[in-house]
C-alpha cells in the first residue's frame, strides 16, 4: 500500500494547480447568467497541457494513464471550479470510445485528445429515477441497424457535444439490465433535436429528442442488448470523476469557512471563537476527510480491479450526497447572509456539490445500489 | 381536551374558501405557485393585497380600529391556512407584519393616521433597515448614525440584507443616536422616505440569481424628527417588539403540509424499476420522518394558538417555532430536490419571473425545486439566525 503520488501524478497535480491559480472560474460563474458557447481557448489549453490525453492509449496520442491520474487532475480542477466539460467529454465520452471497436477508436480518439471533439453521455430520462436498468428510451430494429425514438434529459454538455453516446433500451422492459444498448449518434444526425439549458452549477446541458433517428449497426458500443456492463464500467469512472472534482470544491468550502470564522467579528469576537460553530466546523472537517478516504478507496480499488470496487464507488457518491451536503449547508450558514450571495465564491462551490448529488442517482439510490451490489 | 371544531369555524373556513375562489385571478395564482421564497413577485402580490384590502382582510391581526378584522386567534389561523392552501403569494411582510404593528404599539396619532392606511392599501411599500455589514447577529452593534440638526436628523451609514429596498418607497430603520453607554441604549427607530436625497440602493443577487436583497447607503440623508417612532435612544424597545412579530408571528406547519403534498404528487410520477418512487420504502421512510416532525410542529403551533386564545403568554414555544419551521422547510425543500433527481439540475430562473415566461424545459413542477431549496438556506440566517435563537432559548428558557 502506498498513498504517495508517483512522479507523473505529481506533475499532473502541479500543472492543474498552476492552471487553477491563474484561471479560477469563480468569476465566470458570477458573470455567466445566460447560455454561452464553449470556451474554446480553455479547451485548447487543456489539450496543450495533455489533460485531454490522460486516459487514452499512446497509439491515439494518449498518455496511457488511469482513473488515479484522472482523480488527481479533477480534484485540483474542482478547487478552481472549472467549468470546462472535461467529465462529459473525456471521462464519459472518452470512456465509451475506449471500449468501442478499433475503427471507431481510430476515428474519434485523436480528435478528442486534440480538443476537436466534444462528447456527452445521454443517459437520464424525465420522470425516471436514474439507474441503468431503468432506461426506457426505445431502440427498435431498423434498416441495417437501429431506430431511436424518445427523449433524454439533462444531458451534461449535450448542448455542445458533436458526438453523443446514447443509452437505449433495445429489448425488454425498464427494470432489467438485459436489453440495453449503447450507440454513438452524431448530434447533427437527422431527427435529433436539442434544447439547451443551463444547469444549477453554472454548466450547461440539453434535453435531447430523438425522432426516428437511424443508427447504423457499426455505431454500437458493445454488443446489441448487452450494453449494461460497459455502461456500468464507464458510469463508475464518471462517478469517480464527479466525486474527485467535488472533493476539490468541498476542500475550498471548508477552508473558506474556517478562514471567514476567524475574521468575521460579532459581539466583539471572531465568530470562530464560539464553541457551537467550532464543533460544527470540526464536523465539516471530519466529513471532508471521510470523503477523501472514500475517494481514495474507490479509486484505488477500481484501478486495481477489486471485486468490491463498485460498492466503494457507491459509498463514495453517497458520502458526497450526505457528508458533502452537510459541508455545503454549514458553509453557507456560517457565512451568514454573505453565503447566500452570488458575489461570494461559497455559493458557487455549494451549487457544484449540490448538483453532483442529483447526477446519476442521489445518496439514497447509491446506498440502495450498494446494498444490492455485494 | 378534544379536537372538535366549532360549527362557526367551519362556516368561516367556507366563507374564506369561497372568497378565494371568486377573487384570485389567474395571474396571482400563477405567481403564487411559482414563489420560491418568503418574498413574492412584487406586482402580483401587491395586486393581491389590493383585493384583500378591498374586502377588509389585508391585516387581520391588526386591531379593528386601525383596519383589522376583529377575528379570533383561530379565525386568523384558518384564514392564514386557507391562503397557504390556495397557494396565494404570501403578502410582503415589512409593512403589514412589521412596521404596522410597531406604529400601532409606539407611533404617535399623527404617524398612525399617516402611515397605517397606506400600509393597508399598499401605497407605501416598506423595507426594513436593520442589519449592517458589521452587525448581523449582533444587531445592537449597528453604526449607521443619525445626528440631530434642528428639527431633523442627518443620517449617514449603510444597511444590508434590506429585502426589496429597490421596490420600496419607505424604510423603517434602526440608527445610532448616541455612541456612549450600552449599545442597545443609543438606538433610535426612524421612518425614512426612500426618495430622500442621499439614499442609494444597490440590489444583491442571491444564489437563486434573484436580486431580492439590497444594500442601502445613506449620505447626509435628512429625516424630520416627526418621523421618529418612540423616544430618542429607545428604539431598541420598538425593535424588540418588532422582532417578536418577525420571530413568532407566523405559522409554518400549514405551508409545510402543502409542500409535502406537492412532493408526494411528484414522487407518484417518478418511475423506479418496479413502480414509482412513492412506493419505494427508502423514499417513504424519509417522507414519513419529515411528516412526523411537521405534525409535531403543527400541534406545537396549535398549543401556541390555544395559549394566545386564552390570553396566556406562549413563551418558549414561540421561540421554538422559528427554529423548527425554518429547519423543516429546509428539509422539505431538500426532499423535493432529491425526489426530482437530475430534473432539479435544470436551471431556468427566468421562467419564474412573471410576465417574462419562457418555454419550460422538463416537467414544469421541477422548475421551483432548486431555487426554493437554495433560497430557503437563508431562513436559518435571517430574522435572528438559528444560532441566536438557540442562544435565546438556552438563556431565557433553560436558564443556562
Amino acid at each position: 500500500m502506498n498513498f504517495q503520488m508517483s512522479e507523473e501524478q505529481q506533475m499532473l497535480a502541479d500543472s492543474a494547480r498552476n492552471f487553477v491559480r491563474d484561471h479560477s472560474d469563480v468569476e465566470k460563474h458570477r458573470q455567466n447568467k445566460k447560455l454561452a458557447p464553449l470556451d474554446q481557448t480553455t479547451w485548447q489549453q487543456f489539450a496543450e497541457l495533455g489533460w485531454l490525453a490522460v486516459p487514452f492509449d499512446e497509439k491515439h496520442g494518449g498518455l496511457g494513464l488511469g482513473v488515479t491520474e484522472t482523480m488527481v487532475l479533477l480534484e485540483t480542477l474542482g478547487e478552481g471550479l472549472i467549468m470546462a466539460p472535461y467529465i462529459a467529454s473525456v471521462v464519459f465520452g472518452g470512456g465509451f470510445l475506449r471500449r468501442a471497436p478499433a475503427t471507431v477508436q481510430d476515428e474519434h480518439i485523436p480528435a478528442l485528445v486534440e480538443g476537436r471533439l466534444q462528447m456527452a453521455f445521454a443517459a437520464e430520462e424525465y420522470e425516471r429515477v436514474f439507474s441503468l436498468a431503468n432506461t426506457a428510451l426505445r431502440a427498435e430494429p431498423g434498416d441495417n441497424g437501429l431506430v431511436l425514438n424518445g427523449t433524454k434529459a439533462c444531458v451534461l454538455n449535450g448542448d455542445q457535444a458533436d458526438l453523443l453516446v446514447v443509452l437505449a433500451r433495445s429489448a425488454g422492459e425498464p427494470g432489467v439490465t438485459d436489453g440495453l444498448s449503447l450507440m454513438l449518434v452524431p448530434a447533427d444526425a437527422p431527427g435529433v433535436e436539442r434544447l439547451a439549458h443551463r444547469t444549477v452549477d453554472g454548466r450547461q446541458g440539453a434535453e435531447i429528442r430523438f425522432r426516428d433517428v437511424h443508427v447504423p449497426a457499426d455505431a454500437l458500443i458493445g454488443d446489441l442488448h448487452r450494453g449494461h456492463d460497459v455502461a456500468r464500467a464507464v458510469l463508475q469512472e464518471g462517478l469517480l470523476a464527479i466525486s474527485a472534482e467535488c472533493v476539490g470544491s468541498l476542500s475550498v468550502l471548508l477552508d473558506q469557512t474556517v478562514e471567514y470564522s476567524k475574521t468575521r467579528k460579532q459581539f466583539g469576537v471572531p465568530i470562530g471563537s464560539f464553541q457551537t460553530l467550532q464543533h460544527r466546523m470540526v464536523d465539516m472537517f471530519i466529513h471532508m476527510e471521510q470523503t477523501r478516504s472514500l475517494l481514495l478507496a474507490a479509486t484505488l480499488k477500481y484501478a486495481a480491479g477489486h471485486a468490491d470496487a463498485a460498492s466503494a464507488v457507491h459509498a463514495l457518491k453517497a458520502q458526497l450526497g450526505r457528508g458533502g451536503r452537510r459541508i455545503v449547508q454549514e458553509a453557507i450558514q456560517i457565512h451568514g447572509g454573505m453565503g447566500m450571495t452570488d458575489e461570494l465564491g461559497v455559493g458557487h462551490y455549494a451549487k457544484r456539490v449540490t448538483a453532483a448529488d442529483g447526477m446519476f442517482g442521489n445518496a439514497d439510490r447509491q446506498l440502495m445500489a450498494m446494498a444490492g451490489a455485494s | 381536551m378534544d379536537l372538535q371544531i366549532p360549527e362557526s369555524e367551519k362556516s368561516f373556513r367556507d366563507e374564506v374558501r369561497t372568497f378565494l375562489d371568486e377573487n384570485l385571478t389567474d395571474g396571482i395564482r400563477r405567481a403564487g405557485k411559482r414563489v420560491t421564497s418568503v418574498f413574492s413577485p412584487v406586482e402580483e402580490v401587491m395586486a393581491w393585497q389590493k383585493i384583500l384590502h378591498k374586502q377588509g382582510w389585508a391585516a387581520p391581526h391588526w386591531p379593528e380600529a386601525y383596519g383589522g378584522t376583529g377575528w379570533s386567534v383561530n379565525q386568523r389561523a384558518i384564514f392564514a391556512e386557507e391562503l397557504v392552501r390556495a397557494e396565494t403569494p404570501p403578502l410582503v411582510p415589512m409593512g403589514l407584519q412589521m412596521c404596522g404593528p410597531c406604529l400601532i404599539g409606539y407611533g404617535t396619532d399623527a404617524q398612525k393616521a399617516e402611515y397605517l392606511p397606506k400600509i393597508l392599501s399598499g401605497e407605501h411599500f416598506w423595507c426594513q433597515g436593520y442589519s449592517e455589514p458589521g452587525s448581523g447577529s449582533d444587531l445592537a452593534s449597528l453604526k449607521t448614525f443619525a445626528e440631530k440638526d434642528g428639527d431633523d436628523y442627518i443620517v449617514n451609514g449603510t444597511k444590508i440584507w434590506t429585502t426589496y429596498a429597490h421596490h420600496a418607497n419607505r424604510m423603517f430603520a434602526l440608527v445610532r443616536t448616541r455612541k456612549d453607554g450600552k449599545p442597545q441604549q443609543g438606538i433610535t427607530f426612524l421612518l425614512l422616505d426612500m426618495d430622500s436625497p442621499g439614499i442609494t440602493v444597490e440590489p444583491i443577487v442571491g444564489l437563486d440569481e434573484v436580486p431580492e436583497q439590497c444594500q442601502v447607503w445613506f449620505d447626509n440623508v435628512r429625516v424630520p424628527r416627526a418621523n421618529r417612532v418612540g423616544e430618542e435612544n429607545d428604539g431598541w424597545t420598538v425593535a424588540k417588539y418588532l422582532l417578536m412579530f418577525e420571530r413568532g408571528g407566523q405559522e409554518y406547519a400549514p405551508g409545510l403540509q402543502v409542500l409535502l403534498e406537492k412532493i408526494r404528487v411528484m414522487a407518484r410520477k417518478q418511475q423506479v424499476a418496479n413502480g414509482f418512487l412513492s412506493d419505494d420504502p427508502v423514499w417513504q421512510h424519509r417522507m414519513a420522518a419529515l411528516e412526523a416532525d411537521i405534525l409535531a410542529l403543527a400541534f406545537t403551533e396549535k398549543r401556541i394558538k390555544s395559549a394566545l386564545s386564552s390570553g396566556k403568554d406562549p413563551g418558549a414555544l414561540a421561540s421554538m417555532t422559528k427554529i423548527l419551521g425554518t429547519e423543516l422547510l429546509q428539509r422539505a425543500t431538500e426532499l423535493r430536490i432529491e425526489t426530482l433527481g437530475s430534473q432539479a439540475l435544470l436551471w431556468q430562473p427566468q421562467a419564474l419571473v412573471p410576465g417574462d415566461e419562457q418555454p419550460v424545459i422538463g416537467p414544469e413542477y421541477a422548475l421551483t425545486g432548486m431555487p426554493h431549496y437554495l433560497n430557503s438556506r437563508a431562513c436559518s440566517i435571517y430574522g435572528g439566525s438559528n444560532e441566536v435563537q438557540r442562544g435565546i432559548i438556552a438563556k431565557a428558557v433553560l436558564g443556562l
